[in-house]
């Protein structure tokens, strides 16, 4: 089935020492999947418990106003609630009820923990299930925590799937199930590659209404979608279901490797596999070749930030002609991130964490000519002369699957082009 | 605990990095957990900063907590100490970091660093952003500098501008030419531009030009006290609040040197006989005190608008901006409550808004234009040109500024002639409008819907009243940008009359009585 791969490196980066240094960490915190998680989940509302630094963070994240009323607020502690917790409790019954009548359209609220309501030690989990007690069957409550002492970025859709899959219900039903948020036409693409391999039935987490039936179980296999997911992977074996391990689906290789893992387990012939995935290879393939023109033979620097670094360096290095010079990570899952790290050739620094200081220093050291990183690092880099690539857009661009395999290339591809366009020289 | 969706200021610590980022040689040491961080992009992305701002956050973890944060805190200060080498170091902590009680500026201290270390109190959960920035500044003044000699020359310190700030940059250029015209040397400008150690010659000025009260009044009053330096109160936004700078600065400086004001476009442009369509036009005005106090006076005395309201939403500026809505006969709206903002704008319809951000967004989903004149901003507003709100040029591009998003004098009445063509019609828009028509009126196609998925109906029945199917169509063969206007006079006119019913005689009743 990847016959036309470049065979698997010799020595992949799954054994190599890992640079492991904590300092200050240049990350949006969990809060931020929020962001997307809202519109992904159409019926549920975010409500981050939270101080005024969240409420700020959330808008500036969001672009200062994209939408006119989002679909998530906090409910910012003041002095008084600081005082004692029963009347936090009361606040926040107070809060959610304000907003549940504003917003008779909401059918799950998710209460948001964050830096100070966790060192405050506000119980969410208790007021969830009062809450839902109060608000059910119409509203189904849940919390989940997206704070920056505990989750970065991506983590907080990872927390917030996990949240939703204790309240799964059981089901004995031999289903595929498929973990992670996308874009609504990828995760149709998606859905009809694997219609047409025979898979089903195909179930999604995060459904985009909480009226979709969906069930777990020791029958049901999971595959992530995103190489985030590591607490609900972990939430989804507890309930006894079934994680096919493979490479993320970015690119012809990943998404080629992801479908036939899942192809393997449901028995799907050879013949109906190329049947159904010939074609889309095809067009992945010509895409990414005319745009990862001008990314052959340039090195790349990814700062850890959205988790996706592993995959992405995989996709650059096998399918673009780059080479990796570090790969850093907020965190290393090897039952995750394993099979991308088997295919990444050995060679790349692989970092966990962050001091951004010495990680700045190494890359000034190194002048890669592609550097991935956070919002904050992107344009002083530029101003040293080096070419960035947000990663933000990595989260909230459609990258998965074939059709999106070439759009992919050319996120890289474009600063390198406007570089060159624009005539600077690298220094 | 208060329900936020947006919010006008960020937390106290963004103030005080709007100090820090706008100063050279100065570094925060800011007590954080690691999301915090993102406050780096505001300045990266938003402003375009070419240097990550001067801060080191220590990142703290929810493992540290049991343990030693008190220790990952003096390290990150030692470290930001040996890497940076800055002249002086401000400590603080954010919300978080505000609950450990780890006492930053006690530990720093205790570290015995060769260089001034600066403590900062910003109480989190009681105050926001300009207030981090106005302590933080008064705390660096106060801290850094000495009672000195005065220049021998006529000079004053420009005070006040951050980094973040509205059109900061270029305000502290067009009054620094201003005051140059005027003889007056600049001594210092800070925090903008200000290591500490200019801080510490600010004492050497004659007096202080206060730019912006939000963010340096406190240090403007120390020096008043401490320096003998009186600080002037007149903030020069418009061309005839320049003209009062000018004469505050003369009086505090003995300068009689004369003014160029050939650069003045303005005030002939209002002048101009296109402008005739701006007469009477009702704005409504909201922002930070300062930019909403100049702007109202602008709007009625230099542009002939008729102010229909006005607010901010920083209480701190309460007073004067209650003041100013009385003596123009309204009550002012003081909230940072941006839904409640909304409400009056739906209540009033004005027909354009004078606001931040916020309200360009209430504009887009209302269909009323909108300029914005005050902080929070967005990346568009900091333009790459040369763009100040004071000053005459100042006064120049706000003239721009404000009446681009109306519909123009003869496009107002080509509009009116040919509403029924096909391609010029209401569902366009006006011509500059671009991608950003006011959508409301052209039945909500490309509408920026809320998620509700609720569009307002064209004609909302309002209490009792109803308007009857002739009238309602006969209401929408009026031009967009005034049916907001017709439709509420209408109804209020029905409600005083009593009426239950709006009939096509009501419309044209209503529109006889408030013509002007």
């Amino acid at each position: 089935m990847t016959d036309q791969f470049t065979p698997p490196p010799a020595l992949g980066c799954r054994t190599s020492p890992v640079l492991k240094q904590r300092g200050q960490r240049e990350v949006f915190c969990g809060l931020t999947g929020i962001i997307w998680l809202h519109r992904k989940i159409q019926d549920a509302f975010f409500l981050v418990v939270g101080s005024r630094t969240c409420a700020h963070l959330l808008q500036s994240a969001a672009g200062v106003m994209i939408f006119a009323e989002p679909r998530f607020g906090t409910a910012i502690l003041e002095e008084s609630d600081l005082a004692g917790l029963n009347d936090t409790h009361a606040e926040l019954d107070r809060t959610v009820n304000e907003l549940l009548s504003r917003r008779p359209d909401i059918r799950q609220l998710f209460l948001v923990g964050s830096c100070p309501s966790e060192v405050i030690k506000l119980d969410l989990s208790r007021a969830a299930e009062r809450l839902t007690q109060q608000f059910a069957p119409k509203v189904r409550v849940l919390e989940y925590s997206g704070s920056g002492i505990e989750t970065t970025f991506t983590q907080g859709e990872d927390a917030c799937l996990a949240a939703m899959v204790p309240v799964l219900p059981a089901t004995n039903e031999r289903e595929l199930l498929v973990v992670g948020a996308l874009p609504d036409v990828v995760e149709d693409q998606m859905l009809s590659l694997l219609d047409g391999l025979g898979v089903g039935p195909v179930r999604v987490l995060p459904a985009r209404s909480v009226d979709t039936e969906m069930g777990v179980g020791e029958n049901t296999v999971y595959a992530l979608t995103q190489p985030f997911l590591t607490e609900t992977h972990a939430a989804l074996e507890r309930r006894g279901a079934h994680h096919l391990a493979a490479p993320f689906p970015f690119g012809d290789e990943g998404t080629t490797a992801w479908l036939a893992a899942i192809a393997a387990e449901f028995g799907v012939s050879d013949e109906k596999f190329k049947e159904v995935t010939e074609a889309p290879r095809r067009r992945a393939r010509a895409a990414i070749a005319q745009a990862s023109q001008p990314l052959h033979g340039q090195s790349a620097f990814f700062f850890p930030d959205s988790q996706l670094e592993v995959p992405l360096a995989r996709f650059l290095t096998r399918e673009c002609g780059m080479t990796a010079i570090e790969v850093g990570m907020p965190y290393i899952h090897d039952a995750v991130h394993g099979p991308d790290l088997d295919l990444l050739p050995s060679g790349p620094q692989i970092s966990e964490g962050q001091d951004v200081d010495m990680q700045l220093d190494r890359c000034r050291a190194a002048r890669p000519d592609l550097t991935v990183c956070g919002l904050g690092l992107a344009n002083p880099l530029e101003a040293e002369g080096l070419s960035t690539k947000w990663a933000i857009e990595l989260v909230f661009t459609p990258v998965h699957f074939y059709e999106q395999a070439g759009d992919l290339a050319s996120l890289f591809a474009r600063p390198l082009r406007r570089k060159s366009i624009l005539g600077v020289a690298a220094e | 605990m208060k329900l936020t969706v947006w919010t006008y200021e960020g937390p106290p610590h963004v103030g005080a990095m709007r100090v820090a980022t706008g100063m050279k040689g100065l570094h925060y040491v800011l007590h954080a957990p690691q999301g915090d961080t993102y406050a780096d992009l505001l300045f990266t992305m938003i402003e375009r900063r070419d240097h990550r701002p001067p801060v080191t956050y220590t990142t703290f973890q929810a493992r540290d907590l049991g343990s030693d944060t008190a220790g990952l805190f003096k390290r990150a200060c030692q470290d930001a100490y040996d890497r940076f080498k800055p002249e002086a170091i401000i400590v603080g902590a954010s919300c978080t970091a505000e609950l450990i009680q780890d006492d930053p500026g006690g530990l720093a201290e205790t570290m015995g660093l060769d260089i001034p270390v600066i403590p900062l109190e910003l109480p989190s959960y009681q105050r926001k952003e300009n207030f981090g920035a106005d302590e933080t500044f008064f705390q660096i003044v106060r801290h850094l500098a000495k009672p000195m000699e005065k220049t021998a020359r006529m000079s004053c310190n420009i005070i006040g501008p951050t980094a973040l700030g509205f059109r900061h940059r270029d305000d502290v250029q067009e009054i620094t030419n201003l005051l140059y015209e005027l003889g007056i040397e600049v001594n210092v400008t800070a925090p903008m531009g200000a290591t500490p150690s200019d801080i510490a010659k600010m004492g050497q000025a004659h007096f202080n030009v206060l730019l912006y009260p939000e963010t340096g009044e406190q240090a403007a009053r120390y020096c008043e006290k401490k320096f003998d330096q009186p600080y002037t109160k007149v903030i020069p936004i418009g061309a005839g609040a320049t003209y009062d700078f000018i004469a505050e600065v003369r009086s505090l400086s003995d300068s009689i040197a004369q003014i160029d004001t050939d650069r003045l476009r303005q005030t002939w442009w209002s002048r101009s006989v296109d402008s005739t369509y701006l007469t009477g036009k009702r704005v409504f005005i909201f922002g930070d005190g300062t930019h909403v106090l100049t702007a109202a006076r602008i709007a009625r005395d230099e542009m002939g608008f008729e102010v229909a309201g006005m607010g901010c939403y920083n209480r701190e500026q309460a007073r004067p901006v209650r003041a100013l809505a009385k003596e123009f006969g309204l009550e002012a709206l003081i909230t940072d409550d941006y839904l409640e903002v909304e409400r009056t704008i739906e209540a009033l319809q004005p027909e354009m808004i004078l606001g931040t951000q916020m309200e360009r967004h209430i504009g887009k989903r209302l269909g009323i234009p909108c300029a914005v004149i005050s902080a929070p901003v967005h990346v568009q507003d900091f333009p790459a040109r040369y763009s100040p709100q004071m000053g005459f040029e100042g006064a120049n591009v706000i003239f721009d500024t404000w009446i681009h998003p109306l519909v123009m004098g003869l496009e107002e009445h080509l509009l009116h002639m040919f509403r029924e063509d096909f391609e010029f019609n209401d569902a366009a828009g006006p011509s500059h409008h671009g991608g950003h028509a006011p959508a409301a009126s052209a039945g909500g196609a490309q509408a920026p819907v809320s998620d509700s998925g609720k569009m307002k109906p064209e004609v909302q029945p309002t209490g009792e009243v109803i308007w009857l199917d002739q009238a309602e169509r006969e209401l929408k063969k009026i031009p967009f940008f005034v049916r907001g206007k017709a439709r509420r006079n209408t109804e209020s006119y029905a409600a005083d009359k009593g009426l239950q019913e709006i009939s096509i005689d009501t419309l044209y009743e209503a529109k006889a009585h408030f013509a002007r």
